[in-house]
């Protein structure tokens, strides 16, 4: 006697059913809308004198929507039918919102990749000019330039930028809001007037003279928002809990945020430092008017111009020859790539639990 | 045997008096967490010390009329009673981009922020999320060179589709046929590059509104349109209003790109299409070069008057998306 016969077969559980989900039938419909105004687009563009790309696009963007209005209008009416036109007008909002980008980074691609090459990291500029053919001189002054530019900014805004945050989210005290808005506010700080203010402040009545230190005080007034506003969203993640543990086991409040709080937001601050970075690195305006330029490698924050990738870019650019203007691609494709390489490592960091 | 007494121990002295390094580690905080304040503060006193001259021997022309005039006499020695210094032509410059950056770039950050938070599949809303992220990131050169070499060649095609078009609306107008470098297309890159910061915040705002709203409204036969007309936009309105405004101030400030793409004209240009423009940032950049101190005394107060328009529109912005996170 087997058990089979004696349990009743299950029924089979019955499939969810996703009505709000296209059927088959609608895929099929959509394709074939999608279909009909492709080919109306190649008629129309090929009969009449329209020309292009963006002819092309337009025609088949309106003839989507008429088309796709038309049928459900008539399959649902006009509520269906205005459903479907707002969808048309969001969808080519976000294709318009994506087209600079794919087209930014294809045109840095395509007009810099021809001149880059090894010696581009190993050579100055100090015995070639702009003009030169792109595969003599190098940009090693500007990379160290800019690598130190922006440590010694790091170095400026990380602390005050992480304390602006513990003020906010650990004391909370009587400027919590106050200090909020401010920071909200100087992240609006144009970064020509940042450079304007180390000039009045520092350049004229003190030094007289431009290095790259004043560069980096500038670079570290724009850096300081970004760091303490990310800084605060990491910070407010932190769970209670771990600060009432903290108390609970005697510790003062110095010591729950330096040797609990913080530690647990460690990977938060990091991204919130990388992402300071990256929004400083490619920062041109305040370095034109401070670091100066200069053509060949110099370690010396405190003394002499400093070289910076945004001021090879902008001399490269600036000297306007077909060599030139290559350089300043090929200089545009190392200063993104870094820039990439830093928001692909704080995204990284900031996928992490909080407190890992 | 004796039993001794138990010893009690002392009391403990309970109080919330914070201790000597809770104190110090107080002071320190709050001291970092006013930098801010100093920082602006500073800006501000140090950019009107060294404006301070020109606001007064100009007084209220250094806003309202355009003549910039450094006049050097025979010996080579500055001049002030000859010169002078008027940016109304670069404030109203500074406007003409801003404006058309927004006007531009608003609805396609706010649908492309409705597509992402109820169009979109998760994959999608993923991937573009990242990419627009990413976009803030791009240094201003970077905008300024695509611009130039790219965007411009496209830009005077529509410029010139406009114009002939379009062409009795007074703005619309051509003084002569020349498209190149207008501010028309300096306010296209502009509205590029405030589309990450506006989307951003309208993202923001719309993913907050409640669910059982949007629900409510779906289950009384709402199609997607009608939900978001009825629910979404109120609910969103002014954070809206306050990111468009965040993206305002960034357009009002952008130097580098501005520079890169505009023809820098000293002169009042309603025309948007036409070759000549110009606003505060990118013509401080543009004189500082040849400037002797006293100009750059004069470029100073035109820095101050930048800082303060964009503090002014920025804590406005803030304020408004404040009250919206917040409220209700």
């Amino acid at each position: 006697m087997s058990t089979n016969t004696l349990t009743p077969a299950a029924p089979a559980p019955a499939k969810p059913t996703k009505p709000w989900e296209a059927s088959i039938s609608d895929r099929i419909k959509t394709a074939a809308i999608f279909l009909g105004s492709a080919l109306f687009t190649v008629g129309l563009v090929a009969v009449t004198p329209l020309k292009g790309k963006l002819a092309y696009a337009i025609v088949f963007f309106i003839a989507f929507v008429v088309i796709d209005y038309i049928y459900n209008v008539v399959k649902g009416g006009r509520a269906a039918g205005a459903d479907s036109l707002f969808r048309g007008f969001v969808t080519a909002a976000v294709c318009l919102a994506i087209t600079p980008i794919v087209s930014i980074l294809l045109t840095v691609w395509v007009r810099g990749h021809k001149g880059v090459h090894w010696t581009l990291f190993t050579k100055d500029m100090h015995s070639n000019a702009f003009q030169d053919p792109a595969n003599q001189g190098g940009l090693l002054h500007a990379i160290i330039g800019t690598f130190l530019l922006v440590l010694f900014a790091m170095i400026i805004s990380v602390p005050i930028g992480v304390l602006t945050a513990i003020y906010i989210t650990e004391i909370k005290g009587r400027f919590t809001r106050p200090i909020q808005f401010l920071v909200q506010a100087m992240s609006g700080v144009p970064s020509i007037v940042a450079g304007l203010f180390i000039l009045a402040s520092i350049v004229y009545p003190l030094t007289k003279t431009l290095n790259g230190f004043e560069g980096s005080l500038a670079l570290a007034i724009l850096m300081i928002p970004t760091v303490a506003r990310t800084s605060q969203e990491v910070l407010l993640l932190i769970p209670q809990d771990l600060r009432e543990a903290g108390v609970a086991l005697g510790g003062t409040q110095w010591r729950t945020v330096i040797m609990i709080v913080l530690p647990a937001a460690r990977s938060g601050l990091i991204t919130a430092m990388i992402l300071g970075v990256a929004r400083v690195a490619g920062e041109t305006a305040p370095i034109l008017l401070l670091a100066g330029g200069n053509n060949s490698v110099n370690w010396n924050m405190f003394h002499g111009p400093m070289g910076s990738l945004p001021n090879y870019i902008w001399q490269s650019f600036g000297t306007g020859t077909p060599d030139s203007v290559t350089r300043a691609w090929a200089g545009l494709l190392v200063l993104l790539a870094i820039v990439l390489i830093l928001f692909g490592l704080a995204r990284t960091l900031g996928n992490r639990k909080v407190g890992k | 045997m004796t039993q001794t007494p138990p010893v009690t121990p002392p009391k403990r002295e309970i109080t919330t008096k914070p201790r000597f390094s809770d104190k110090v580690f107080r002071g320190v905080v709050t001291g970092g967490g006013l930098s801010s304040l100093i920082i602006l503060g500073l800006i501000l006193g140090f950019l009107l010390y060294e404006g301070y001259g020109t606001f007064k021997s100009q007084g209220f022309h250094f806003i309202t009329s355009s003549n910039w005039n450094a006049v050097v006499d025979a010996n080579g020695l500055f001049n002030a009673k000859a010169s002078t210094f008027g940016i109304a032509a670069m404030l109203i410059g500074t406007l003409v981009v801003a404006v058309i950056a927004v006007i531009v770039g608003v609805p396609i950050s706010v649908g492309a922020a409705l597509y992402l938070t109820f169009y979109a599949p998760q994959f999608i809303r993923k991937f573009m999320v990242t990419a627009i992220d990413l976009m803030a990131a791009f240094p201003s050169v970077l905008f300024g060179l695509w611009g130039f070499f790219v965007l411009e060649s496209s830009g005077e095609y529509w410029a010139k589709l406009l114009n002939k078009y379009l062409g009795w609306i007074p703005i619309f107008k051509l003084p002569t046929p020349y498209v190149q470098h207008s501010p028309f297309i300096a306010g296209l890159v502009l509205a590029i590059m405030i589309i990450p910061i506006v989307t951003s915040v309208s993202r923001e705002v719309f993913s907050q509104t409640p669910l059982d709203r949007i629900q409510a409204a779906y289950a009384l036969g709402a199609t997607r349109w009608a939900m978001i007309r009825a629910v979404a936009f109120p609910y969103a309105r002014s954070g809206i209003v306050g990111g468009v405004m965040l993206g305002l101030g960034r357009a009002m400030g952008e130097t580098v790109a501005v520079y890169t793409v505009l023809n820098i004209v000293y002169q009042v240009n309603w025309h948007i299409l036409f070759s000549a423009g110009g606003n505060i940032a990118s013509m401080i950049l543009l004189k500082f070069g040849e400037a002797s101190p006293q100009e750059i005394k004069a470029l100073m107060a035109a820095g101050l008057v930048l800082f303060l328009m964009t503090l002014l529109v920025n804590s406005a912005a803030n304020y408004i998306v404040n009250r919206s996170k917040s409220g209700r």
